[in-house]
C-alpha cells in the first residue's frame, strides 16, 4: 500500500499544481493572473512528462564510462573522442548498431519534447502579454469583467445609433 | 534490497519536498492580488521546478526552465506589468465557487485515471521502453555524441525543432506587429538630445513630455 | 546630473555582461557534451542583452544592439536551420539528413557534428533574436500609467 502511494505520490502532486493553474485561469479576472495560471498549468504538463521518463537509479541521459569509447572512461577531450569515433567506426562495420548499455540512463525524449515546449510557451505568453498590452491600450483596464462591461455598452450604444438613423431615414 | 529501498525513500522526500514548496507557491499566488508579488512568485515557481527538474535527471530542461522560467518570462511579464497596471481587482468570494467545484471534479477524475498509470520510476514502463530506449541504444554508434537529447533534438527529432525555431521566430514578429519594434523610445531620446542645446522646445507635446519626466 | 547611487550595480555589471557571454558560448558549444545547446545558450544572450537595458537603459542596449540586428538575427537563425536541410537536399539525401553532408556510410560521425553544430547555431541566432525583439518591443513602448494604479 505504502508502495502504491509512493508510486503514485508524485502524479498526485503533479495534477494538484495543474488544478492550482486550471483555478487561477477560471477565477481571477486579471488578465495578467490569468497568463500566469495558464503557464503554472503548462508547467505543470512538462513536469508530467518528466516524471513519467524517470528510470529508477538512473542518471542523466549523458553517456558515460563504458557505454562510450569501448572502456577507457572520463575526458572529452578533441583527441580522445576522434579516437572514440574510430572504435566506433570500426563496431560499425561489423554491424553492431544496437548497443548493450552498461549505466542506466532516464528516457531522454520527454527531455526532448519538454525543453522545446518551454521555450515555445515562453514566445506564446509573450504574444498572449502583448494582445493584453493591447487590450489596456483600448479599454484602459484588464479586468476581464469590465472589458466585458465596456463591449457591452459600446455595442446598446451601437444599436441604439442604428435605429435612430433608421428612424431618421423612415421619417 | 534495504538499501534500494531507502534510496527510494531519499528519492521520494526530495520529490515531495519540492513539489510541496511548488504547491504552497501556487496557492500564495491564487490568493495573491499585487501583481508584481505574483510575477516575483512565477519566477520562483521556475526556479523550483528547475531543482525538481534536477532530481529527475532532467537536467537540460533544468537549464532551460531555470534560463527561459526564472530569466525571460520574469522580464517579459514585468514589463507587460509596466504597460498595464500593478493591482487585480478584488474577487467577489461566491464567485469562486464555480470554478473551485470544477477544478475539484477535474482533479479527482485525473487521480482515479492515475491507478492505472505505471508506478514513478518503473523501468519496464511502457514509455521507457519504447523509442526512448532505442534512441539510448543507438545514439553513440549512429552520432557519436555523449549527451543523448542534442542528438535527439537536432538529428532523429530534427524538424520538430525546425518547427520550434520558426514558431519562436513568429512569436517574436507578432509581438513586433502587435507592439512596435521598440524603436520609438531610441527615437525619443535622440530627440531630445539633439533638441537639448535650445533652451525652448517648441513642440508642446515633446514640452509636455520633459515636464512629466524630470 | 549623473546620479550615482547605482555605481556598484553599473561597476559590477560591466564586469559580468561578458562572462554572461563567455558562457552562453560555453553552454553553446558544450551542449554536446553536457546539459546545454542552443535554446538555452540563445535565452542566456538575451538575458546578458535585457541586463545591459535594465542598469543601462533600453536607449544605450538599442544603441549597442539595434532592434534591426536583433529581428534580422532571429530571420537568419531560421534560415541556417532551414538551409542546412537544403544542403542535404543539394547533396542528394533527404530533408536534414546529416548523413548526406559529406557522402558517409552509417556510422560516420563528421557529417552529424557539423550538421548539429550549424543548426544548434541557427537556434542560437533564432531564439536569442526573437527574445530580444519580444524585450524590445515590450521595454519600447511608452508607459502611460495613470497615478491611481501605483
Amino acid at each position: 500500500m505504502l508502495e502504491f502511494i509512493l508510486d503514485r505520490a508524485n502524479y498526485w502532486a503533479i495534477i494538484g499544481l495543474m488544478m492550482i493553474g486550471l483555478y487561477i485561469s477560471f477565477a481571477s479576472g486579471n488578465l495578467i493572473k490569468r497568463l500566469v495560471g495558464v503557464s503554472i498549468f503548462q508547467t505543470s504538463i512538462c513536469l508530467f512528462y518528466v516524471t513519467l521518463g524517470k528510470v529508477t537509479g538512473g542518471t542523466a541521459p549523458i553517456l558515460y564510462g563504458p557505454d562510450i569509447e569501448g572502456g577507457h572512461g572520463g575526458g572529452h577531450g578533441a583527441e580522445e573522442t576522434h579516437a572514440a569515433v574510430d572504435a566506433v567506426l570500426t563496431a560499425a562495420n561489423s554491424g553492431e548498431r544496437y548497443a548493450d548499455l552498461v549505466n542506466t540512463y532516464s528516457n531522454p525524449l520527454p527531455h526532448v519534447l519538454m525543453l522545446t515546449a518551454i521555450v515555445v510557451g515562453v514566445a506564446t505568453l509573450s504574444v498572449g502579454l502583448a494582445l493584453i498590452v493591447r487590450i489596456r491600450e483600448a479599454y484602459g483596464t484588464i479586468e476581464s469583467d469590465e472589458v466585458r462591461a465596456i463591449d457591452m455598452e459600446t455595442a446598446i450604444a451601437q444599436e441604439a445609433e442604428q435605429e435612430k438613423a433608421e428612424r431618421e431615414a423612415r421619417a | 534490497m534495504d538499501e534500494v529501498m531507502d534510496v527510494n525513500i531519499g528519492m521520494e522526500m526530495v520529490n515531495i519536498v519540492l513539489l510541496g514548496m511548488l504547491f504552497i507557491v501556487g496557492i500564495a499566488i491564487a490568493r495573491m492580488r499585487s501583481l508584481f508579488g505574483i510575477v516575483m512568485l512565477s519566477g520562483i515557481y521556475s526556479l523550483v521546478s528547475a531543482a525538481w527538474y534536477v532530481a529527475v535527471d532532467a537536467v537540460d530542461v533544468a537549464f532551460t526552465e531555470a534560463a527561459v522560467g526564472a530569466g525571460m518570462s520574469t522580464a517579459v511579464l514585468l514589463g507587460a506589468m509596466l504597460l498595464t497596471s500593478r493591482t487585480a481587482k478584488p474577487e467577489k468570494p461566491l464567485k469562486h465557487l464555480g470554478p473551485f467545484l470544477v477544478c475539484i471534479v477535474t482533479g479527482i477524475l485525473l487521480i482515479y485515471a492515475t491507478v492505472d498509470l505505471p508506478g514513478f520510476g518503473d523501468p519496464n514502463s511502457p514509455v521507457n521502453t519504447g523509442v526512448g530506449l532505442t534512441y539510448l541504444q543507438i545514439n553513440w554508434h549512429d552520432t557519436g555524441i555523449p549527451n543523448v537529447v542534442t542528438p535527439v533534438l537536432g538529428s532523429y527529432r530534427g524538424f520538430d525543432t525546425l518547427g520550434e525555431t520558426t514558431v519562436v521566430f513568429v512569436a517574436g514578429l507578432a509581438v513586433a506587429l502587435l507592439l512596435g519594434f521598440g524603436e520609438r523610445s531610441l527615437a525619443e531620446t535622440i530627440r531630445k538630445e539633439d533638441k537639448a542645446p535650445p533652451p525652448l522646445p517648441k513642440d508642446d507635446a515633446t514640452s509636455n513630455e520633459k515636464e512629466g519626466k524630470e | 546630473m549623473k546620479s550615482d547611487h547605482h555605481v556598484i550595480l553599473r561597476v559590477v555589471t560591466k564586469t559580468l555582461i561578458p562572462i554572461i557571454f563567455l558562457f552562453a558560448l560555453y553552454v553553446q558549444f558544450h551542449g554536446d557534451f553536457g546539459p546545454g545547446g542552443g535554446f538555452q545558450a540563445g535565452v542566456i544572450v538575451a538575458v546578458a542583452v535585457i541586463l545591459y537595458a535594465l542598469i543601462f537603459g533600453v536607449p544605450a542596449a538599442m544603441r549597442a544592439i539595434p532592434p534591426v540586428f536583433t529581428r534580422s538575427l532571429a530571420a537568419v537563425g531560421v534560415m541556417l536551420y532551414a538551409g542546412v536541410g537544403f544542403w542535404a537536399l543539394l547533396q542528394g539525401g533527404q530533408y536534414l539528413e546529416y548523413q548526406a553532408l559529406f557522402h558517409e556510410e552509417p556510422g560516420g560521425h563528421h557529417g552529424q557534428h557539423v550538421g548539429i553544430l550549424l543548426i544548434e547555431l541557427g537556434v542560437l541566432f533564432g531564439v536569442s533574436g526573437a527574445m530580444l525583439t519580444i524585450f524590445y518591443a515590450f521595454a519600447g513602448r511608452v508607459a502611460e500609467i495613470r497615478d491611481e494604479d501605483w
